[in-house]
């Protein structure tokens, strides 16, 4: 039986070296202590027949054992023979005793004795050692922290015809001692034979998003149950205690299209994100702006309110001061009015009736020269102008000019100048 | 020790090696068949201790657990003319010890052969009928249930029966493989292009939608703050409209007054009056009229 490479950590007997029956495993071959034993009586028995016949090796015939000393041996033997079926079973394995090669017990952790070679053999199980297999990597051997993917196993083929990147590790332990070493050659290499099956049948059945994504635990799930249930078909006395997706990615020829579509996503999100930003920006902008435009509003309001309510009391009270005196009161509040504009603005009086005279009179002069004055904000200049156009009217208004400070006083006097020459004429 | 001593004892190996050559044990895990001269005569044994006649009679024993035939991955083709890498493994047992003998010569080797002679056949004509889709996922199971059914039937003949039949590895050729890969490449980037464009969908949306509701809420914002403007001037009109109704001609005098005042204000403004305005009656005549 060719043994597989996996035996290593398969061997069910953990502790192999101090288990005296650890060589029965073979099931025909005797433990190696009692071939010892045999080897030894065998040495006897040729002593005794060399003593017997007289003509033995050495000196070993002549003082040949008697009557006495075969009983003895006989008994030694039949002794040690009988020792020899004590046996311990470690805690966390079990025994299966066998009688001529068919089952006869399963023993628990203890010290125990067994009808010694040939007639009863026992074979030691671990059944509490969680064992483990890899699909699609291997630890490192000297170094746990390094692992080796295997392409070969690792990639699958996904319901979408996608190629998978996949790693699994299945733990599992016996579950029936007898099942494990009666039913299936190699229980430990099916069951990697069987992991590899069923994932890849269940991945087979999925779609790859779902594989990579939101479908692990349920591929997990399906795969524990399909292998157990395999197993079982087989009765192989495994029970797996636990199957983990260690690793799911696209493949690594395809690792740069898949990073960019996750960093699509995230530009997806971004360009939201920036969008509500600049809505969450400009909204309360607009909403400051109206309270603003209700708050002017307002204020417009009872602005005009107020200033209504003001300018009708002032008239209110003017116009009962009126009632009482209106001839007096009317005359003052005109005359007042006409000396108030009077005194600030500009005058020109024409005594039509006194004289037929054609009047020239340079108005739109006069308004010109106010309004180009007064822009320009240079005063002396416009009016050097103005007087070298204005002729004959230089001399005497030379002296008004000079002490104006102003172009708008100056204006004015000129004007008065202007007006006097000509009443003057 | 006296001849007849020594005679006993040889008496007594012979009968103890007699004795042992004439039994044999069976073990748990383990058929045997029991010849005689050649012949088959009895393969139904449990396990456990039988006897047999020494030199007329021989045993064989053979390996009663299941069996696994793991075959080497092989080329199939697909409906579609496709290479797919497949890599199978038969799990199988001795039925039929007398019948395993003969054909086989109790030669596990030989029964793989066989076997995956067998499986083979039945994989290539089982792909030959289907797509890839359909060998991938879709009639997996169906494929192992047909192909461990036919090879079962055919391995009675060498009292072998298949347990189970299952697939394992399904690979693409590597030709095929890269095309997938260029495939998943293309698939990934309409996804990536189709999620940015989607994000400039949706910020387009939500930007369009802040600038309604800023268009909006100015709309409404003008609207409210033209009707308190309206409220404001009703009120001052029907103010105004009140008071001023209780003398209009001193309205109209005392308005036109604060109206001259307020337009006549600087030196820019220019009057042109004659002297025999009622302002200037005492110009010339200083003797009231």
């Amino acid at each position: 039986m060719k043994k597989p490479v996996k035996m290593a950590w398969n061997e069910p007997g953990g502790s192999k070296d101090d288990d005296p029956w650890g060589g029965s495993k073979g099931g025909q071959q005797g433990p190696p202590d009692l071939d010892e034993v045999v080897r030894k009586i065998q040495a006897k028995f040729g002593g005794i027949f060399g003593g017997g016949k007289g003509k033995g090796t050495g000196g070993g015939g002549t003082s040949g054992p008697g009557k006495y000393g075969i009983g003895l041996i006989v008994l030694i033997i039949v002794a040690v023979w009988g020792l020899s079926g004590f046996y311990i079973i470690d805690e966390g394995t079990r025994g299966v005793v066998l009688q001529f090669g068919k089952y006869n017990t399963t023993t628990q952790p203890g010290f125990h004795w067994h009808i010694p070679y040939p007639v009863q053999n026992v074979e030691v199980v671990n059944i509490e050692q969680v064992r483990t297999v890899e699909i699609g990597y291997r630890s490192g051997g000297t170094d746990q922290q390094t692992t080796r993917s295997i392409p070969r196993e690792a990639l699958m083929l996904t319901q979408d015809e996608n190629i998978v990147d996949v790693n699994f590790a299945i733990q599992y332990q016996v579950k029936d001692a007898k099942d494990y070493l009666f039913n299936v050659r190699d229980p430990d290499l099916t069951l990697g034979q069987v992991t590899e099956s069923a994932i890849r049948e269940i991945i087979g059945k999925s779609k790859m998003d779902f594989v990579l994504t939101e479908g692990r635990s349920e591929v997990v799930q399906r795969g524990e149950k399909l292998i157990q249930d395999i197993l079982d078909l087989y009765n192989s006395g495994l029970q797996v205690i636990s199957l983990n997706m260690q690793d799911a990615q696209p493949p690594e020829q395809v690792q740069a299209a898949f990073s960019d579509a996750v960093k699509a996503r995230e530009d997806r999100q971004r360009s939201i994100n920036e969008a509500e930003a600049y809505s969450n920006s400009v909204i309360p902008r607009a909403r400051g702006a109206r309270s603003r435009m209700l708050e002017e509003a307002k204020g417009y309001k009872q602005q005009v309110i107020e200033k209504a309510e003001g300018e009708t009391s002032r008239f209110q009270q003017v116009l009962d001061e009126y009632e009482k005196a209106p001839e007096v009161t009317r005359e003052r509040l005109y005359l007042d009015t006409i000396e108030e504009v009077m005194n600030k603005t500009s005058k020109v009086m024409l005594d039509v009736k006194q004289g037929g005279n054609i009047l020239f009179l340079p108005l739109d002069r006069l308004l010109q020269g106010t309004n180009m004055s007064l822009p320009l904000g240079t005063g002396q200049q416009s009016d050097d102008r103005q007087s070298s156009g204005s002729g004959q009217s230089q001399q005497q208004s030379n002296q008004g000019s000079r002490n104006s400070g102003s172009s708008d006083q100056s204006l004015s006097d000129r004007a008065r100048a202007l007006l006097r020459s000509r009443e003057i004429r | 020790m006296s001849q007849k001593q020594v005679f006993l004892l040889v008496v007594l190996i012979v009968v103890l090696l007699a004795g042992l050559n004439s039994v044999f044990t069976v073990s748990e895990w383990q058929r045997a068949a029991k010849f005689r001269l050649g012949e088959i005569i009895r393969t139904d044994y449990d396990p456990g201790l039988h006897f047999k006649m020494p030199l007329i009679n021989n045993v064989m024993k053979f390996d009663g657990r299941i069996l696994t035939l793991d075959a080497e991955p092989e080329r199939y083709l697909t409906k579609e003319k496709k290479n797919l890498i497949v890599d199978a493994f038969v799990k199988w047992k001795i039925e039929d010890v007398r019948q395993y003998y003969t054909t086989m010569s109790g030669d596990i080797s030989r029964a793989n052969l066989r076997l995956s002679q067998i499986i083979k056949d039945g994989l290539r004509s089982e792909f030959g009928k289907r797509t890839i889709q359909e060998v991938v996922s879709g009639e997996r199971k169906q494929i192992m249930n047909i192909l461990s059914v036919n090879a079962d039937k055919q391995a009675r003949a060498f009292g072998i029966s298949v347990i189970d039949v299952r697939l394992k590895r399904i690979d693409l050729a590597e030709d095929v493989s890269t095309s997938v890969y260029r495939r998943m490449e293309a698939e990934r980037k309409r996804v990536a292009n189709e999620l940015r464009a989607e994000g400039e969908e949706i910020a387009a949306g939500i930007k369009a939608e802040a600038d309604r509701e800023v268009t909006v809420i100015k709309a409404e914002a003008f609207r409210e703050a033209e009707q308190i403007r309206g409220e404001g001037d009703a009120v001052a009109a029907n103010t105004y409209a009140k008071t001023f109704d209780k003398d209009r001609e001193f309205y109209s005098f005392y308005r036109s007054l604060n109206a001259y005042k307020s337009t006549f204000k600087d030196e820019s403004d220019v009057i042109v009056f004659e002297p025999d305005t009622d302002f200037f009656k005492y110009f010339n005549q200083p003797e009231a009229k």
